[in-house]
Parts: C-alpha cells; structure tokens; sequence
C-alpha cells in the first residue's frame, strides 16, 4: 500500500490528521450568524444566483491557513462573502475595510460617559 | 444511467495534487477500491469553484474502499469499509 502522506493537504482538508477529541459544546446562535446566512442564501438562491456554493468553498478554503485554523464557522463565512463580493465587483476591499472601521468605532463605549 | 465504470470495477483514485478547488481528500488520493453505485451526472463542482457553469456534467460515483487500504495504522476490523462520492475525472480503472 502507498504511504499515508498528507504534506500537501490544504488547511481546510482535515482528514486522517490528529485533531483531539470532538468539542460537543452546543454554541448559541448569534444575530450577527443569522445576517450572514441570509445574505449568503440570498446571494445564492433564485431569483439572485450571484455566487454558487462552490466558489464560497473555494473564497474560504483560499484564505491563508493561519486566519482559516483561527476563524470559526461563521467567521469564515464572512471572509467568503466579502471575497466573492469584491471579486465580482460589487464592492471594494477599501468599502469593506472602511464600513468595518466604523462599526468598530461606534461600538466602543464612549470615553465620557 | 451510464458511464465509464460500472458497479463491482476496480478503480484508483488518481493520486494527484492539483492547486485550487478540489473534492477529493488528500487521504484517498492513490487508493483504489470499487465502484458501488453510480450517484449521477453533476455539473463539475471544481468549475462552478471558479465562476464557470461546470459543463459538461460528470459522472459521480460512490467508491467503497477498505479502510486497512487507507491507514497504515488501522485498528478496526478488516472489514470495515469507507464510502466516498468521487468524480469520473478522478478515477482510472485499478
């Protein structure tokens, strides 16, 4: 039999790798988790059809391997997302980046009260 | 329901590492095993990766592939067997 060699094998391609016991931990679903399931079902189903699921695939497996271990599931679903979007044209990285820079401003607690 | 393998042939995962979109596990590439049913004929989902329609379609098979055949260190029973749903273009007769 040919030798298990799984040197190659991309972040996202787990299979037969030493991975520890099964955290079964339930997690609470977020609103933040349900926009990005309806944005991606919307991209993706009748009438739209902008983004198949496959390429949202293949947008999350391309991220580099260190953010694609770090990320958890729905993180990476919205890495995907943006990637399509601006790689289909319909927004820049820089409206991405922009639009997440005041978001992150406006949930900080202001410095006076 | 036809393609170029039938239920009960021998087969082998091609044991190749191309970059980019690809539904095969690093672990199954090289193995061979048998043709247990042919699942049908779907747009090729290593294109749709990319934005194309994945035309023609391709044959899906699922490959039945015993799992001694697969780890080096297996445990298991002899017996034990492992289904995978792998497409024609990635299978040559074994």
């Amino acid at each position: 039999m040919t030798e298990l060699d799984l040197s190659r094998a991309r972040a996202h391609d787990l299979g037969g790798q030493a991975a520890g016991p099964i955290d079964r931990a339930e997690h609470e679903t977020e609103p933040w988790h349900k926009l990005v399931t309806a944005l991606l079902t919307s991209l993706r189903d009748r009438p739209v059809r902008l983004v198949t699921i496959d390429e949202m695939r293949r947008a999350i497996e391309d991220m580099p391997p260190e953010d694609y271990r770090r990320l958890q599931y729905f993180e990476k679903w919205a890495v995907g997302v943006s990637t399509l979007m601006v790689e289909k044209g319909f927004m820049t990285r820089e409206e991405i980046e922009r639009r997440v820079k005041e978001l992150a401003a406006r949930a900080k607690p202001k410095a006076n009260s | 329901m036809s393609g170029r393998f039938k239920p009960g042939d021998r087969v082998r995962i091609i044991a190749a590492n191309p970059p980019g979109h690809r539904r095969v596990p690093t672990y199954a590439r090289g193995r061979a095993g048998t043709i247990e049913r042919l699942c049908g004929e779907f747009a090729n989902p290593e294109e749709l990766a990319y934005g194309f329609d994945g035309l023609p379609k391709r044959m899906l098979y699922r490959v039945r592939i015993k799992q001694t055949d697969i780890w080096p260190d297996y445990k298991g029973s002899a017996k034990d067997l492992l289904e995978l749903e792998i497409y024609e273009h990635w299978l040559e007769p074994a």
